[in-house]
């Protein structure tokens, strides 16, 4: 009969079907609080151990030091000198000055594709141009860096006479090219979501199309462009490869753009490989992902949170 | 859980000794693993039961590798910190050191910069940031702009000690990962200046280094470096994690025999004073 097919039997099978997916969507949170704990707990003695506070304490990584005796004391990240230096700040103003060059780049490009893609374009331009941008996003990002470090600087470098050839402009720009594609489909989406009945109601009271886009779809997708930014802006802190490549990795403070710049990731990756287990070095890279970590993950929580909103909104919860 | 862990990691390091065997793994100076690579090619074609595996990486990278047990030999272009020599005494090992053959560390400059020679103060001056202009040094009215190498390379450490004498490089100098990049990028760069092992110099050429004011610039060659009137050359070594034994011996004495030196000035390295 029918019926056996809901014996005992077959509701354990159902049972530990149900588990086993439960424990995959439960295996990518537990990886990364364990990424989490090992990250932070290899920059601990940062905290605790004398030694290592002796080279870099909290406050020598922060406050400007005076390294030697009658010289100005200054910011300075210079972990292999004599006397180590593990001044974060230059290291900060790099990742700042290249993700807000990448934005600048990226979030005009991006929002104004997605608005022409959503909104204006054909229906045949749309099913062009939403393949090609999302195709670079699967341009591997050590391909973007190549490309920044051999042709783009110097065809910038003609253009506009720089003074170093690498520096936070140029791999900032090269940035941009990885996180359009974010900012594009993310915002593409949340315009097209807008209900339609939206923009009938519009169109019936008279308005043109180019009106309802601008006063009643935009400010409704509003924050799903703003999630977009905020993640765009998360990827440009963290990427690694573009910046180690295109932006000369010299560690300087200086509020001009067109100087190099070292970025936090890039350090992290070309200093971690050398450097000595256990060192008061090593655990201030740790301490540097540590921070890169808590920082892309608060970006990436305010950007749900903000679509979480977009979706109420959607549903009329909030008016 | 714990047991498991042990048992795991025992397993592993039987492994990783089982395949020891024959296979010799070397791994570090990125200046020195071209050489390590051909000498690797043809001591496998001497020895065909013994594999060879060569990387580089740095000089640092293949000290931390030697003392973490990863490698067996390690290529430095740079002798180890005694702050790495202790760390070697505290894991137990007594690293052996042994020179395989010489290097010259070479200044670029761009083909079309009308400087031909610098003296080792001015060199100082420059990469300590202290000289910024090139026409304190006889050029062109021109920021000078700094290439250098990322600080896990021996080279700059041995340039750091040997020119800068112990100081900080400026902060502005680009550092860039190997000394092709950093040829690469002089021969991009009319203002440009660099620094890294003669044998990779293409497309820029040699500034001739003057070890004082009075003494003529000397142009990095075989001859002034292996005579050592070439002011900033050095020796390349490979370090054992402790007095080479069986295959390792036969590999090292094999390198250092006419054979293996012979290699070494067909890569354009300089071979070990006889």
């Amino acid at each position: 009969m029918d019926k056996l097919q809901f014996k005992p039997k077959s509701r354990i099978k159902e049972f530990l079907g149900e588990k086993t997916i439960a424990v995959t969507a439960f295996a990518a949170l537990v990886a990364i609080m364990l990424i989490f704990i090992f990250i932070f707990k290899e920059s601990l003695p940062i905290f605790h151990d004398e030694f290592v506070k002796e080279e870099a304490s909290l406050d020598k990584m922060v406050f400007k030091q005076e390294y030697v005796e009658g010289r100005d004391p200054k910011w300075s990240w210079q972990p292999n000198s004599d006397i180590p230096k593990y001044s974060l700040l230059p290291l900060f103003i790099g990742t700042l000055k290249a993700a807000i060059i990448a934005m600048l780049f990226a979030v005009p490009l991006g929002v104004g594709a997605a608005i022409y893609s959503a909104e204006f374009a054909s229906r045949r331009m749309r099913e062009f141009i939403k393949p090609v941008i999302e195709l670079l996003a699967g341009i591997p990002s050590v391909v973007l860096g190549f490309f920044a470090l051999i042709v783009m600087a110097t065809f910038l470098q003609n253009i506009f006479g720089f003074t170093y050839r690498l520096n936070a402009i140029n791999a900032g720009v090269a940035l941009g090219l990885a996180v359009i594609p974010i900012i594009f489909t993310m915002a593409e989406d949340a315009m097209t979501s807008v209900p339609q009945s939206l923009r009938d109601a519009s169109l019936a009271l008279g308005a043109s199309p180019w009106q309802v886009s601008m006063t009643v779809v935009l400010p409704t997708a509003l924050p799903g462009i703003a999630a977009s930014i905020i993640l765009g802006f998360g990827r440009a802190i963290g990427e690694t490869m573009i910046v180690l490549m295109a932006s000369g990795n010299a560690a300087v403070i200086s509020a001009s753009f067109t100087d190099s710049i070292r970025t936090v990731s890039a350090t992290i990756a070309s200093e971690l490989a050398e450097v000595v287990f256990g060192s008061a070095h090593y655990n201030v890279l740790f301490f540097l992902g540590t921070l890169l970590f808590i920082f892309t993950f608060l970006l990436n929580m305010g950007g749900d949170i903000v679509l979480n909103r977009l979706k109420e909104r959607f549903q009329g919860k909030i008016s | 859980m714990k047991k498991l862990l042990v048992a795991t990691m025992l397993m592993l390091f039987a492994t990783s000794f089982a395949f020891a065997g024959n296979t010799i793994t070397i791994k570090g100076s990125d200046t020195l693993v071209r050489l390590g690579q051909r000498w690797a090619e043809e001591y496998m074609k001497h020895n065909p039961d013994v594999v060879i595996q060569v990387s580089g990486g740095g000089s640092g990278t293949g000290i931390a590798a030697l003392l973490n047990g990863t490698t067996d030999i390690c290529e430095a272009s740079r002798d180890m910190k005694e702050k790495e020599y202790k760390l070697a005494e505290q894991k137990g090992l007594k690293p052996h050191r042994a020179s395989v053959a010489l290097d010259g560390i070479a200044v670029f400059l761009n083909e079309d910069m009308p400087i031909k020679e610098l003296s080792i103060a001015q060199l100082k001056g420059i990469y300590t940031g202290a000289i910024t202009n090139w026409k304190e040094v006889g050029g062109p009215d021109h920021l000078i702009i700094l290439y250098g190498r990322e600080n896990n390379s021996g080279t700059y450490a041995f340039f750091k000690e040997h020119v800068l004498k112990g100081e900080d490089y400026a902060e502005r100098t680009q550092t860039l990962p190997g000394t092709a990049a950093v040829v690469n990028a002089v021969s991009k760069d009319v203002n440009g200046i660099g620094y890294g092992g003669i044998a990779w110099a293409t497309g820029v050429k040699y500034a001739a280094v003057k070890p004082d004011d009075a003494t003529p610039g000397i142009l990095p060659t075989v001859e002034t470096v292996m005579s050592g009137t070439y002011p900033v050359s050095r020796e390349l070594y490979w370090f054992f994690s402790g007095e080479p034994t069986g295959e390792l011996k036969k590999l090292l004495d094999w390198a250092l025999s006419e054979e293996g030196q012979k290699i070494a000035i067909d890569m354009d390295y300089i071979p070990l004073k006889k």
